[in-house]
Formats: C-alpha cells, sequence, structure tokens
C-alpha cells in the first residue's frame, strides 16, 4: 500500500496525456484526486505514530546491494508527507487555471506529478541508497519545471544553474550517504538513528559530515548556494509555489532534521548550521527587502526561512526542535499560498512588479483579504500561525546553547526586513493610489483562489488554536528531530516576555523600513548591483566558463578532427598503461609451447595473420575490408574448435554485418589517396606494433596467471537446476547476468541513435544549405 | 544504393523467409542449444540487409512496417518488462520466473520471463542493426 502510495505519482503521470485528452481543461480537478487520496491515506497514519513510534514498511529491490524500497513512516517524515501531498492538491488544481489552454499543459502535469512522487519517495526512504535515488529524482523533475518555456532562454539557463547547483550538491551528498554506510555499516535510517554509535568519533566523519552539509546547502538554497533559487522563479508559479516553496528546497533541511540525532552533541555538525543558517536567514532577508519583483521578494524570503530551519536544527535544544517543527509548517503554508497569490496577481495584471501595481483592493478584494491573511503569517503577526513559529524561533534563540547574542541579532535584523517584506508584499500592491496594468484587472478565478484561501485558514486556525496539533503529529514529529520523548505546549498568548517585546520592537522597526522603502530603495539596488559582481553566483559563471573553456583546449589537443590521432591517443594510453602494470607485477616472460598444437591449428592461426598483413598493405579499400573480414572469419574457427558454438555463430554473424556496414559506409569515401607522410605512417606502424605486442605478452600471462578461482564450474552446475537451460552461455546473459545483458541492449540502442542522428542530421543540415 | 542483378532478387526473395524462420527458431532453442536473442537478432537482421541491398532501402522500410528506431524502442521495452514481473511476487528484480503450460499430448511449453528479455535483445539488436543500414543507405539519397 505504501509502495503504491509512493508510486502512484509516477503511474498516473504515465496516464495523464490520455487523461488531457478526455478531461479537457477540467484536468486540474481530476488530478488533484490523487494528492488528496494520499493526503487522507497518510493522514489515517497519524494515530499509528503520533506516540512517537516509526511505521517500517519493507519492500524487495535490490537485495544484494544493499538497496531496498523500505520505506519509513515517523513523526517527521510524516509532517512532510502530509504537507507535499496537501499542498499538491491545491497546486494541481491551481496549475489548471494558471496555465489554462497552455500547449503543453499535459507535460507539465505529467513532470509535476512525477516531481511529487519523487518528493513523497524522498522523505518517506528508510534506505539511503534509494533515498539518493529519489533526490536525484527531484533535482532533475525541477529541472524540466524550471525550464518549462524552454524556448526561453533565460529560463534554460536558470534551470541549467539550479540543475548544476543541486545535482553538483547531489554528488557530494552521495560521497557522505557512503560515508556514513561506511560509518554505520547500515544501509537504513532507522538503523543507523536506532544505533547508540558515536558517529562523529570514527575517523571518516568530518569527510561524511562535510559531504553531508554542502548537499543539504546546494539543495536547500543556503548561503553560499543560495542564488540559484531566486533564479528558478523562471519557471510557472505553480511550480514556484511547490517547489520552491513548500517542497523541493525543504529537502535538505529534510536530511539534516533526519539525521539530526545520530549527529547531535558534535561542534562541527552544529555550529556550522547554525553558522551558515543565520547568515542564510540574514542575507535571504535583507535581499528579499531589496528586490522589486514579487516572485523575487517571496523567493528570498524564502531563503531566509530556509536559513531559519537549518540554524534552528543546528541550536538543537529542545526548544529549538519545537521551533523548527512549528517554522517548517507555517512556513509552508503561507509562503505556498503567497506564491499562488503572486501568481494570481501576475495572472490578473500582467506585471510582476510590485512597484508597477496599486490600489487593486477595490478591483480585487478577495484576493487582497487571502494576501492580507498570508502577509500577517510571513511577518509572524498574532493570530496567525507565523507569529507562534517566530515566537519559539526568538525564544529558543534566546536560550541558543552557543553564539546566542549573534543569533539574536542576526534573527532580530531577519525579522525586522521581513516585517517590511510582508508590507511590501501586501501593502504595495493592494493599496495606495490605483496604477494602470497591462491587464484591467479582477478577481482571481475560484481554482485560483481555492488553494491560497484553504492554507491560510489552516494557519489561522493552528494560530488561534496551537495545541491542536500537538498530541496528533507535532509531538511525534519534534521527537523523531530531537531523538527523545518530546511533550509540546504551544499556545498564542504567552504573555509579556522577551521574545514578545523582540516581535514589537521588529513590528516597529519593520513598519519605520517600510515607509522607507521608497526613497532607501536607490541605494539598495546600487550596492546589490556592485555585490553581484563579486558574489558567489558570478563565482559560479566564473567556474561554468573556466570548465567551458578547459574543456575546448582539450578538445582542440585530443580531439582534432583527425581520426588517425584519436586512435593513436587510445590506443598509447590503454597499452601504456596496460604494459605499464604488467611488466611491474608480472614481468617480461615469453614462453611458447606449441607441442599440442595440431598442424589445422597452425593452418587458421597462418590464415589470420595472412589476412592482417594483406589488410594493411592492400591499397584497395574493398581488399582491406574483406580481409578484415577473414580475420573475423578465422577467429570464429577457433571458437567453434574450441567448441564454443555460441561464441562462433556470433562472431561469423558479427563479421559479416561489420563488412556489410563498412562497406556501406566506405562506398561513399573518395579514391584512395596518400595523406600521410612516411614518418608519419613508421610511427603508426610502431604503435601498432607495439600494441599488438602487449596484447600477445597479455595473453600469455593471462594464461598461466590465476588470480582467483575460476567461477565456470558454478555455472555449469547450477545453469540447469537453478535457471532451467543447458546453454550455459544463453543462460549467462539472459539469466545470471541479465542486469549486464539489459545494459549492453541499452549502449546498443545509444549507438543506433547516434549513427541515426549523425547521418541524418548532417543530411538535413546540408539539405538547408 | 539499390541492385538490378535478377539473380540477387530471386535468391533474397527466397531466402529471406528461410533467414526469418531460422532466426526465430535460433531464439527460440537459444536457452538449450546454441543460438539465443543476440544471434537471432544478427540472422534477422542479415535477412533484411539481404532485403535491403536488392530492393533498396526504401521497400525494405515498406517491408518492416515499423521503424527500425521503434522495433529498438519496443526490445528495449521487453528487456526492461521482463524484469518486473518478479517484483510484483515479492522477490527481487531480475529473478526468473518460469512457468509450463501442459500442451495437449506428452509435451509442456516452457515459458518465463527469460524467454521474454531474450526477445527484447532480439528486438533490439534487429532495430539498431537496421537503423544503421537504413540510415547510411538512404544519406546518399
Amino acid at each position: 500500500m505504501m509502495l503504491l502510495a509512493v508510486l502512484s505519482g509516477f503511474l498516473l503521470a504515465v496516464a495523464v496525456p490520455a487523461l488531457y485528452r478526455v478531461a479537457g481543461r477540467h484536468i486540474g480537478w481530476v488530478l488533484a484526486l490523487l494528492p488528496a487520496l494520499l493526503t487522507a491515506y497518510f493522514a489515517s497514519l497519524i494515530p499509528a505514530i503520533s506516540g512517537g513510534e516509526s511505521l517500517l514498511i519493507r519492500n524487495q529491490w535490490m537485495p544484494g546491494l544493499g538497496v531496498s524500497l523500505d520505506f519509513m513512516v515517523d513523526g517527521l517524515s510524516l509532517v512532510f508527507a502530509l504537507l507535499i501531498s496537501g499542498i499538491g492538491t491545491f497546486i494541481l488544481i491551481y496549475a489548471g487555471s494558471y496555465l489554462k489552454g497552455h500547449k503543453d499543459l499535459a507535460r507539465f502535469y505529467v513532470v509535476m506529478l512525477s516531481f511529487m512522487a519523487s518528493m513523497l519517495g524522498l522523505v518517506l526512504s528508510d534506505n539511503l541508497i534509494t533515498f539518493f535515488v529519489f533526490w536525484e529524482l527531484t533535482s532533475i523533475t525541477s529541472y524540466m519545471l524550471i525550464g518549462f518555456n524552454h524556448e526561453d532562454a533565460e529560463a534554460r539557463k536558470c534551470a541549467l544553474q539550479g540543475l548544476f547547483v543541486t545535482a553538483g550538491g547531489g554528488l557530494v551528498l552521495m560521497a557522505g550517504l557512503i560515508l556514513l554506510i561506511f560509518i554505520t555499516g547500515s544501509y537504513s535510517f532507522s538503523e543507523i538513528l536506532a544505533s547508540d554509535l558515536a558517529i562523529h568519533e570514527h575517523g571518516y566523519y568530518t569527510a561524511a559530515a562535510v559531504c553531508i552539509l554542502v548537499g543539504a546547502f546546494t539543495k536547500s538554497a543556503q548561503v553560499p548556494f543560495h542564488f540559484w533559487l531566486p533564479n528558478a522563479m523562471a519557471a510557472p508559479t505553480p511550480v514556484s509555489a511547490y517547489l520552491h516553496s513548500a517542497t523541493m528546497v525543504k529537502a535538505g533541511v529534510y536530511l539534516l532534521a533526519r539525521l539530526n540525532s545520530s549527529m547531535d552533541g558534535d561542534a562541527l555538525w552544529s555550529n556550522s548550521l547554525m553558522f551558515f543558517g543565520a547568515a542564510t536567514m540574514f542575507t535571504g532577508a535583507y535581499l528579499a527587502f531589496s528586490s522589486t519583483g514579487i516572485k523575487k521578494v517571496l523567493a528570498y524570503s524564502t531563503v531566509m526561512a530556509l536559513g531559519t530551519l537549518t540554524m534552528l536544527i543546528g541550536a538543537g535544544t529542545e526548544k529549538a526542535i519545537i521551533a523548527f517543527v512549528c517554522v517548517l509548517v507555517a512556513h509552508s503554508l503561507y509562503k505556498g499560498a503567497l506564491f499562488m497569490l503572486a501568481g494570481a496577481l501576475d495572472h490578473e495584471t500582467g506585471t510582476k512588479d510590485i512597484t508597477k501595481m496599486g490600489g487593486l483592493r477595490r478591483s480585487m478584494p478577495r484576493t487582497a483579504l487571502i494576501t492580507c491573511m498570508a502577509a500577517l503569517s510571513l511577518a509572524g503577526l498574532p493570530p496567525l500561525f507565523g507569529f507562534v513559529a517566530k515566537e519559539l524561533m526568538f525564544e529558543s534563540v534566546l536560550n541558543s546553547p552557543a553564539w546566542s547574542w549573534g543569533l539574536l541579532a542576526a534573527a532580530v535584523a531577519s525579522s525586522i526586513l521581513v516585517v517590511a517584506v510582508a508590507g511590501l508584499v501586501f501593502l504595495k500592491p493592494f493599496f495606495g493610489p490605483a496604477r494602470t496594468t497591462p491587464r484591467q484587472p479582477h478577481d482571481a478565478p475560484f481554482a485560483m483562489l481555492i488553494g491560497p484561501a484553504v492554507l491560510t485558514l489552516l494557519a489561522l486556525i493552528l494560530g488561534v488554536a496551537p495545541f491542536l496539533p500537538a498530541p496528533l503529529v507535532l509531538d511525534a514529529a519534534v521527537s523523531s528531530v530531537y531523538g527523545s520523548g518530546v511533550q509540546t505546549a504551544l499556545a498564542l498568548w504567552h504573555g509579556v516576555n522577551v521574545p514578545l517585546i523582540l516581535s514589537g520592537i521588529s513590528l516597529l522597526a519593520g513598519s519605520l523600513l517600510f515607509v522607507a522603502w521608497q526613497r532607501l530603495h536607490p541605494t539598495l539596488h546600487a550596492v546589490n548591483t556592485a555585490g553581484g559582481r563579486v558574489g558567489p553566483e558570478a563565482g559560479y559563471f566564473r567556474f561554468m566558463l573556466g570548465i567551458t573553456q578547459i574543456a575546448s583546449w582539450q578538445t582542440r589537443v585530443l580531439q582534432n578532427g583527425v581520426l588517425g590521432v584519436y586512435l593513436l591517443i587510445l590506443v598509447l594510453v590503454t597499452f601504456g598503461l596496460t604494459g605499464y602494470t604488467l611488466f611491474t607485477r608480472h614481468g617480461f616472460q615469453l614462453d611458447f609451447d606449441f607441442s599440442n598444437g595440431y598442424f589445422y591449428e597452425f593452418g587458421i592461426a597462418l590464415l589470420i595473420v595472412a589476412a592482417t598483413v594483406f589488410a594493411s598493405v592492400t591499397r584497395s579499400r574493398l581488399g582491406s575490408v574483406a580481409s578484415v573480414g577473414v580475420l573475423g572469419f578465422g577467429v570464429a574457427l577457433i571458437f567453434i574448435h574450441f567448441s564454443a558454438p555460441d561464441l562462433g555463430i556470433t562472431q561469423l554473424l558479427v563479421e559479416t554485418l561489420t563488412v556489410i556496414l563498412l562497406v556501406l559506409v566506405l562506398f561513399k569515401l573518395p579514391p584512395f589517396v596518400n595523406l600521410s607522410s612516411p614518418w608519419e605512417r613508421y610511427r603508426d606502424l610502431t604503435v601498432a606494433v607495439f600494441a599488438g605486442a602487449i596484447m600477445t605478452l597479455l595473453m600469455l600471462a593471462a594464461l598461466d596467471i590465476q588470480y582467483f578461482d575460476s567461477i565456470s564450474s558454478y555455472y555449469i552446475e547450477n545453469s540447469y537446476g537453478l535457471a532451467f537451460g543447458k546453454n550455459i552461455v544463453n543462460v549467462i546473459l539472459v539469466d545470471f547476468r541479465q542486469l549486464d545483458t539489459l545494459g549492453e541492449i541499452f549502449v546498443l540502442g545509444l549507438a543506433a541513435m547516434g549513427v541515426y542522428s549523425m547521418v541524418k542530421l548532417r543530411a538535413e543540415d546540408q539539405h538547408k544549405a | 544504393m539499390k541492385t538490378n542483378t535478377l539473380i540477387l532478387h530471386t535468391a533474397a526473395l527466397a531466402i529471406m523467409p528461410l533467414q526469418l524462420m531460422f532466426s526465430v527458431f535460433l531464439l527460440l532453442r537459444g536457452h538449450d542449444e546454441p543460438g539465443g536473442g543476440f544471434i537471432g537478432g544478427l540472422v534477422a537482421a542479415s535477412a533484411f540487409v539481404l532485403y535491403a541491398f536488392a530492393f533498396g532501402a526504401e521497400s525494405t522500410r515498406k517491408l518492416l512496417r515499423v521503424s527500425p528506431r521503434d522495433i529498438l524502442a519496443a526490445g528495449l521495452l521487453f528487456g526492461l518488462a521482463s524484469t518486473i514481473p518478479a517484483f510484483w511476487t515479492g522477490q527481487a528484480m531480475l529473478t526468473a520466473l518460469w512457468w509450463e503450460v501442459p500442451l495437449p499430448g506428452d509435451g509442456y511449453l516452457k515459458l518465463s520471463t527469460v524467454l521474454i528479455f531474450d526477445i527484447g535483445v532480439y528486438l533490439a539488436v534487429l532495430g539498431t542493426l537496421m537503423t544503421f543500414v537504413i540510415s547510411l543507405m538512404e544519406s546518399d539519397e
């Protein structure tokens, strides 16, 4: 059931094109049924885990490699799963209206559903390898979603940037996870979490922690990798609302939270989380305040929230983890809503620039009301859940085990800025004098407002009654991050205490900043432009440029278009390295033993040698090809002689077809001319003789060395017993080593595509010219 | 490229069906005797190549009915599909499953996911080679 729940997104994605033909413009509502059902299913699991237990659902995948499709449901993963499927439901409905009539709507839903399924797999996986597979799937699907408008060069560039940063981080993460597997000897999160092994005392620990941190930081857009996230706003708004606020960027945070209880108590882990988290929080808040595009503002405020989450995990106290879960939920609710509302504004007015909007409250009253609520939650004002989360954040920063004052300064500065940002998002577009926008504004349609409305309503309910979720999932989620059972007690009103005073200060200072925004803005803009030249994004571009430059340099050197040179390099490198190893490990030995040979074996050998000599001296191309064919037939004869009929037949057929293919190609070449100088020919001859000699020595060496016991007896014994086949060669190909064969037929397919595109595309180019 | 010799035309028409039947024969007996999907695919491809030499690429396309690339894709799909059934019976992916279907009389038919996989290899080899040959032959038109 769990397996089906996770994979159902992929299955439905396959059916989307067909469904689209039937459902037409109602496709969003139809597809939203799946995440709605998933939400219900995950909600039904709540009672099973609310006491802090975790469910483990086992499925085999590749047991020989330690890879399984095991799923673990505990408080943390269930909160994520509920957010993913719950918000996903509204996003799918919203997208149907936002992208109404778009020619690629079906493609959009295919990728979106695949993304949703990958994300569910990511948060529910118990196996580290499976987790990584889903992690990479989210990178790939989000690449396709950011670049959805692929005819736009800017969108393509941003998509590629997101992919490079997240997939590059993914590679580092893989190294980290493998090190973690080495340290713990387990492939499973639940086993790692349950073990009381002191991970941070192991020799690999530093490397593993750094790799995992880099992986999580790239995914969750922490400084200095934060730049890809705002650029990802090139995606259609539903994508931004879903991936870049509620789900994908939280994957890194999820990983940090998942592993936190195992890493707890280590200074490297918690200090880097607090440091980078606080830096990201402040950078995000500042950049949000200084942007003008509504989606950019929201994107940077997401960066800020992600920084807050990271910082809270780093602080690691019980209070901090409670704050972590609350900020996580509060942020997903208001940010999902705000992005959808921003999309509605963009959709109805035709502009994304908040300086060009004003006075929209009259023409879009319902949108204005919902935006007001969501912005209050963003600013952290009562009675929304954002307020509860922010108070908890202040409180845990005050009690942080280290750097309390530094973190507090960053937290207060960020929340001042975020109050101003909330003002920008709500007051700028809806109040002030009405401005003419590219489109005549009117309220957004029902499908676009239902999502934000439900999400903000939830934020309001949770704000007024924050004690509601505690016994259901909150306690369980906090316990699974903290590592031991925790009872939470949330309330909207805590009495007058330090956090409340800090909130008051933020509100006041933030309002002042908002009023001064108009005047500050030119300065901020100048500062950001200057900073952009030396910032991490500039570094990214220099790095990418460096890669292309090195690539073009080495292409000029190694692949200059002369096929002879390619071959020369390949042969020299291969045989040079093999020869080196052979001589240093084995030494030079040459002992032929011809005593057991039959006369016809010598005959075949002679035939092969003669064919080789003829192929290299003849001036006729056809003759050369044919004699290479003779050589191959000679080898086939040897196979048959040594009773390997399968190999013999295959060799014969392959040789025949190779000759035919070569003839087809050679047929088109101009007549034989001699382009190489005598020197080059002697060089080639030397290299060829060298390669042949090494190969001969290698074969002779292979005959008398045996490093491992031969496995052929295993195949002979088990071929019929286990695989019901008498032809061992075939049994090995299609059963014992089926995965290899599967890989090989895919290689065949790739080769066919390569030839096809080379021949066809060239023909088309010539046709155009 | 197309030849107009009567001998090749007649020979191709006579030999080709035999080659195709032989290729299927090789495919099916492959598990117990020399043969198998790879060899079968090569024989089938050589049958179509012979036909292509006699009658040209265009007629070969018509004879094949589907594009060689689709044959290739179908082969890959068969190959992948054969790995799935084991999964649904709770065994590890790629585990071979066997079914013995009794036939009237004494014999029985051995069916298996391995056979499905071998058919996939057969189609993939055939599709790849036909893609090579046909696109190369068409490139000078």
